[in-house]
């Protein structure tokens, strides 16, 4: 990549941050070359965390409708999905599953709401109530 | 030292796609060795005596970095991104293998730390950073900390050169496994591909996923080909081998073509009708040959 072709796209995602990036000048040396953003790999981010925002959204609705408990909710609010809650928390997936429908979630004991609490920062009355909107 | 020698010196280049490693539901895309590899293998050859240490408890892994602070020692630590409150909020995912420096303390307590990611030193509140450095789950940190012991005073890098060289060229060929170096690019064209039979909202997120881990994980762009041509011209001047320089050359054309796929595959995700997951795999494989060529030049160069 040329120096000049060192995209300047001020991408959203950078937060108003530059990135270093390396590009040959003019005399075809190699220097590091500030950049405030690609548009390709802006829209990339941007898909992804659309996508992440949509899931959300979906899970609080469903959770409002009670069709799911709460977790369903945080965890995705938290950016986990189940394998990585899993791996984080040190429940098995499965025993995340149940935990999403909300006849089992109520009737969680506290050691194990504690552990969601522990994995997820957040309060016991946050991990049990829907933000209201 | 720079940025890019410090890479090339630790056959840091590579490319894996490991399909059982999984980042949000994808599978994990690696241009380069683990970070902690980078760093152990840089300090083997130039003689630096590091320190690493792993702890059970938080809180003794934060006292011992308050320590090594209270002796004036920069450390090194692993963390998770999405724990630190500093990464803009549409970068913050559990990646739980992310290296920062931290280099002191604030009056208030909080440390500070020159982060990669960043230009300028961030700074970062000792729950955040213990949950950062604690945090659970694929690839964890388990506090892992850095410390440099000692270095000699000057090192020569001539010698150190070729070898690291000759190893990157040879692990570009790929090991046993499909996954790795040539293989494991020409294995993701295939991926791309098949993609064909997938919902088309799983193969866009899929291509995004791909030009995330190139793009936004780490500095340089293109999945590190660029540093690692900045690499080659500085090694072609320190070795006296002319060849070398043409290999950087080679590697900047190869980074190019890196871009030229994102934009393909970024095309795809803006869901443009000119474009089919036939060409952007067909790019994949174009990107491959030219792997495959830059790894028979770096072995001619050095030989």
């Amino acid at each position: 990549m040329k120096k000049h072709d060192v995209p300047q796209d001020n991408s959203k995602t950078y937060q108003g941050q530059n990135k270093l990036v390396y590009a040959v000048d003019e005399s075809g040396h190699y220097e590091g070359v500030k950049s405030s953003g690609w548009e390709v790999e802006s829209f990339a981010t941007q898909l992804a965390v659309d996508d992440l925002n949509e899931q959300t959204n979906e899970a609080l609705a469903q959770a409002q409708r009670g069709e799911v408990s709460p977790l369903a909710y945080h965890m995705l609010a938290r950016r986990f999905d189940i394998p990585t809650l899993a791996g984080a928390s040190g429940f098995f997936q499965w025993q995340i599953k149940r935990h999403l429908r909300p006849a089992v979630f109520a009737k969680l004991s506290d050691k194990k709401l504690n552990r969601y609490c522990d994995t997820l920062k957040i309060s016991r009355e946050a991990l049990l109530t829907l933000p209201s909107q | 030292m720079s940025e890019p020698m410090a890479f090339g010196l630790a056959s840091a280049l590579t490319f894996a796609y490991l399909p059982f490693v999984k980042i949000s539901g994808m599978p994990l895309i690696a241009y380069r060795m683990p970070p902690k590899t980078i760093i152990k293998k840089v300090c083997k050859k130039l003689n630096i005596e590091l320190e690493s240490r792993k702890f059970s408890s938080p809180e003794a892994g934060m006292q011992a970095l308050d320590d090594e602070l209270e002796k004036g020692n920069l450390v090194g630590l692993q963390s998770s991104v999405y724990w630190l409150p500093y990464f803009p909020e549409d970068m913050r995912f559990h990646f739980n293998a992310h290296n920062l420096v931290v280099y002191g303390k604030t009056e208030q307590g909080d440390y500070l730390i020159s982060d990669p990611v960043f230009e300028n030193p961030v700074t970062c509140a000792y729950d955040d950073l213990k949950n950062a450095r604690f945090a659970k789950g694929a690839l964890a940190a388990k506090g892992l900390m850095y410390v440099i012991r000692s270095a000699p005073s000057q090192c020569d890098l001539a010698p150190v050169i070729k070898p690291a060289i000759k190893k990157t060229a040879k692990m570009m060929n790929g090991l046993v496994l499909p996954y790795f170096g040539l293989k494991g690019i020409r294995h993701m064209a295939k991926q791309i591909r098949m993609l064909d039979k997938k919902p088309a909202k799983y193969a866009r997120l899929y291509l995004a996923h791909i030009v995330r881990m190139q793009e936004e994980i780490g500095t340089g762009g293109a999945g590190f080909r660029f540093m690692y041509a900045s690499f080659l011209e500085q090694a072609s001047e320190k070795t006296n081998t002319p060849a070398l320089k043409e290999c950087a050359e080679h590697t900047t054309d190869l980074g190019d073509l890196w871009r030229e796929f994102a934009m393909l595959a970024v095309k795809y995700c803006k869901k443009r009708s000119d474009i089919n997951l036939d060409e952007i795999a067909n790019k994949l494989e174009q990107v491959a040959e030219q792997e495959a060529k830059l790894s028979k030049l770096l072995l001619n160069a050095i030989a």
